[in-house]
């Protein structure tokens, strides 16, 4: 906690010296012994985790630029060599491919755990809005990476998504213009998307110091959700180290075992075959289609008619979560206690993946069957475009009218006074809660 | 936090990244589809975690390429010395450089390449060394294009990788020249494939409900029967010579993928390993404190 | 349970045995993924197979030298005159070598008239330049080295002769580099 008082005592001159110019040793000691809710589930490993899914994109990609040509002439061909002549090439490369992947299972997660728990409501909503700001960088990192290989997809991904601008009246063409660096993606195009690749992780990582400090200034939130008394913290907290630094180290074994198998055994299973072309400005693939992760926000940029509303509606998405602590009118944190609100949760994380299930359809396509019901406005209703529309509708919906409006109107179950009665306690009304939550007990 | 309700959260855990990556997955093959047959399966010793490559076939198949696909085909990635990297098809045990590896050594000299003449500066043309990549067809994709009716035949460096089904597409598309059906109007320099990607409606005077699956391809059938003699003297059908190029291709494609798949084999043992331990020290920290 | 106060003790060398296995792993584990990061710097497959290069000594003329690239640095490769090589000869045990060698070291038998050398002065690699100095060999402007010939280093700062490569003749005329 904020307040947590030192205990670190240098022993050695040296250390007396340096802790009273730079006292690092102490910031490092305090940071390991930080007391903790002993109740925190698995669902809290996802920031370990991510912190090691930034690190290793950092180191696997500082190796890469070592050997990557920028050059629309080369690119392909580079990343090729590192694959095949570089010493253990091959590893770096599809580790850094599908760790942005993991990188971006790990922070879903981690932001679902952030909703479900509560963990954006006061005094936390500068952690959860340094978090969405990372988020969307790491949106952008992995457009800018994506196009480096200079594959198919890179090449048109980056002529959809740069097209986006363009549809912002008047000043969306100027800018379209100087973004690309001339009329259409080329090698200034190429060099300036490596540049800012490079540039970006570590503006991600400068957020991540932000993001923590704000985490230790207010405190660790808990699956229960209730502020821990000053008189319950030798109870119910446990200094970080060993109890939280063993669990996390597990958590991240477990990840580095899913990491591991994409990697070594199916590493272009997340890509697209088609970005192994070499880009090529005279034909466009047949399905051009966002890498996983973004097809959610792919779907709903696709839901709306309008070419610049889909741009709103896609930003929008995104934008939502920074208003979100002020949209949850509830006065409980934790969906534990939420019951009716939990049922809207676990729609919304089924209407997330069905969001990017239909990022990856061809709207046209029929849902059920092949055969085609009516004409409703601008297409069948049966057909991914409408399913699509029903799922951003709920997206929206979710953040917009029911968090607000459940918050208000819902009856939450009586809360625990202190996060060990849980477990100790034999309480009725807490031994139902904790049967209907069983899942997410820690 | 009692064991069996943490290993419940975890297997939920567990449970919903491998939902997350299943989706994924099978998002994949649903962009693929679209007008082709389901591929055939060439049964091929280098799938799943264990398999590895068939030297003889590999050194099949790119006898094939050589005599067959090279006409038209180039490998741009492709160097001679790759050939004799571990896994490769004339990867030799005693010669540890594959740039010294005498059975490549011999193939590239068979190869002209161009270069310029070091006194010169004429572009002349010499026998090919290791170090060099296999020689494109044409001098440049115009070329290429001009040449084949419009159409430049597409790098095979990393076909594999660059068409779902990989090695069992390619194995597919070049056994999958049938007769095309009487009701169907082939273009002109165009082939009938069923295999391939396309959408045959426009082309088709038959019964509208029974579109025959299958595309146009520019590439003529490129194989008949004894086209290869093999130097093990295997038969060369076109149904081997297809298998052969197709296990070369996938071979080229990702040279190191068998080395890959053998380490990975090793490094999964050792994270269950460590991942065991770390636990049993996770459940002795713990020991003694209720959560 | 009533209290959650760490409870410290119970069979302690076993425990620490758990504690110190998952250490090592991953410091094992922390090594593994380091290596192949490290690693990647060292000289790639396609840099190694051009380790070798051969050349055609009738390129060269009498009195003068071709430069040629190999892994990227300079090779002098000499034809000396019989004046040059008997001045070369006859300093084999001159007191002003700094590290000795007699010429018939640094050249093939039967090929004397021909040197091979790396072009990169032995000081802080600069390429000296033909046929200046005060030994008729090479001079190195960056800092003053005077070469013979031979190749020897005779006056200046650099502490070692202009190193031969490893080559060989395939055939009368024809030199293999590396």
């Amino acid at each position: 906690m904020s307040d947590h008082e030192s205990t670190y005592v240098p022993k050695t001159g040296v250390e007396k010296w340096l802790d009273s110019r730079l006292p690092i040793v102490r910031f490092g000691a305090d940071y390991m012994s930080l007391p903790t809710p002993k109740n925190l589930n698995y669902w809290w490993t996802f920031g370990g985790i991510l912190a090691l899914c930034l690190v290793t994109q950092i180191a696997t990609g500082i190796v890469l630029a070592m050997h990557y040509v920028p050059n629309t002439e080369l690119a392909f061909a580079s990343v090729e060599r590192i694959m095949r002549d570089v010493n253990s090439g091959d590893l770096i490369r599809y580790t850094h491919a599908n760790g942005a992947s993991m990188f971006f299972v790990a922070v879903y997660l981690h932001m679902l755990r952030g909703l479900y728990y509560g963990s954006y409501k006061a005094p936390r909503e500068m952690i959860w809005i340094v978090g969405c700001v990372i988020f969307f960088l790491m949106i952008a990192t992995a457009f800018l990476g994506y196009v480096l290989p200079w594959g198919q997809m890179s090449y048109w991904g980056a002529e959809v998504i740069t097209n986006l601008i363009g549809a912002i009246p008047l000043i969306g063409e100027p800018i379209l213009i100087w973004l690309r660096g001339g009329p259409a993606i080329d090698n200034a195009t190429l060099n300036r998307f490596f540049s800012l690749h490079y540039l970006l992780p570590f503006v991600i990582a400068g957020c991540v110091v932000l993001h923590l400090w704000a985490l230790h200034h207010a405190g660790q939130g808990n699956p229960v959700g209730i502020l821990i008394p000053k008189d319950r913290e030798k109870k119910d907290m446990v200094p970080f180290h060993p109890y939280f630094t063993v669990k996390d180290g597990f958590a991240v074994i477990l990840f580095l075992i899913l990491f591991a198998l994409f990697v070594f055994f199916m590493p272009n299973a997340l890509g697209h075959a088609d970005n192994y072309i070499p880009a090529n400005p005279l034909q466009t693939p047949a399905h051009i289609v966002p890498e996983w992760y973004m097809l959610p926000f792919y779907a709903i940029l696709r839901a709306i008619p309008d070419k610049f509303g889909g741009v709103v509606a896609m930003f929008g998405s995104i934008g939502v979560l920074f208003i979100l602590p002020w949209l949850d009118t509830s006065k409980v944190r934790s969906m534990r206690y939420r019951p009716t609100m939990r049922t809207f949760f676990i729609i919304f994380v089924l209407v997330g993946m069905g969001l990017g299930w239909c990022g990856a359809q061809l709207p046209d396509a029929p849902v059920v069957g092949s055969f085609k019901t009516f004409i409703l406005i601008d297409g069948d209703l049966n057909s991914y475009l409408w399913l699509t529309r029903l799922f951003t509708a709920y997206y929206f919906a979710f953040f917009l009218i029911i968090l607000p409006v459940v918050g208000l109107k819902e009856t939450p179950l009586a809360i625990p006074a202190t996060i060990s009665e849980p477990v100790l306690s034999g309480g009725d009304a807490m031994t139902a809660a904790a049967a209907a939550s069983a899942e997410k007990k820690g | 936090m009692t064991l069996k309700t943490s290993m419940h959260s975890m297997k939920k855990t567990l449970v919903l990244i491998a939902a997350a990556a299943g989706l994924s997955l099978a998002a994949g093959p649903a962009l693929a589809s679209g007008g082709g047959h389901a591929l055939r399966d060439g049964g091929f010793s280098f799938e799943g975690p264990f398999g590895t490559f068939d030297q003889g076939q590999l050194q099949r198949g790119y006898k094939v390429y050589r005599e067959v696909c090279s006409a038209c085909h180039s490998m741009n990635l492709m160097h001679f010395r790759t050939l004799a990297e571990p896994g490769g098809p004339f990867f030799d045990a005693h010669q540890a450089n594959p740039a010294e590896n005498r059975f490549v050594k011999a193939l590239a000299k068979e190869i002209q390449v161009p270069d310029i003449d070091t006194e010169t500066g004429e572009p002349v043309m010499r026998d090919a060394t290791p170090a060099d990549r296999f020689p494109n067809p044409y001098p440049n994709a115009t070329a290429a294009a001009a040449a084949n009716g419009g159409a430049a035949p597409p790098d095979l460096s990393v076909m594999a990788k660059a068409r779902h089904g990989g090695a069992n597409y390619i194995y597919s598309l070049l056994t999958g020249y049938h007769a095309p059906p009487a009701e169907l109007t082939i273009r002109p320099g165009q082939n009938y494939n069923v295999y391939m990607a396309g959408d045959l409606t426009p082309f088709w005077k038959g019964d509208a409900a029974h579109v025959p699956a299958g595309g146009f391809i520019a590439m003529p059938n490129p194989l008949r029967a004894g086209q290869v003699t093999y130097d093990d003297g295997t038969e060369a059908s076109v149904d081997q010579m297809s298998k052969d190029v197709a296990a070369y291709i996938a071979w080229a494609s990702d040279p190191k993928q068998v080395q890959r798949k053998q380490a990975g084999v090793g490094v999964m043992i050792f994270l269950l390993l460590f991942a065991g331990i770390t636990y049993m020290s996770y459940r002795r920290i713990w020991k003694g404190v209720a959560h | 349970m009533t209290e959650s106060v760490v409870t410290e003790g119970g069979d302690a060398t076993r425990r620490d045995f758990i504690h110190i296995a998952a250490g090592a792993a991953a410091v094992g584990a922390g090594a593994m993924v380091v290596w192949p990061l490290i690693n990647q710097m060292n000289p790639a497959a396609d840099t190694l197979a051009l380790a070798s290069i051969e050349f055609d000594m009738t390129k060269v003329q009498e009195g003068q030298q071709v430069v040629i690239k190999w892994q990227g640095k300079p090779v002098f490769v000499r034809y000396r005159t019989p004046a040059e090589l008997q001045r070369v000869i006859a300093d084999d045990h001159a007191h002003d070598l700094k590290e000795p060698q007699s010429d018939a070291d640094r050249t093939k038998p039967g090929h004397q008239q021909f040197l091979v050398v790396l072009g990169n002065c032995t000081h802080l690699g600069c390429i000296p330049t033909f046929g200046s100095g005060d030994f008729g060999g090479w001079f190195c402007p960056c800092h003053g080295s005077h070469y013979d010939a031979s190749g020897r280093i005779r006056k200046g700062p650099a502490p070692l002769n202009l190193v031969v490569p490893t080559y060989d003749f395939v055939s009368d005329t024809r030199i293999k580099i590396g």
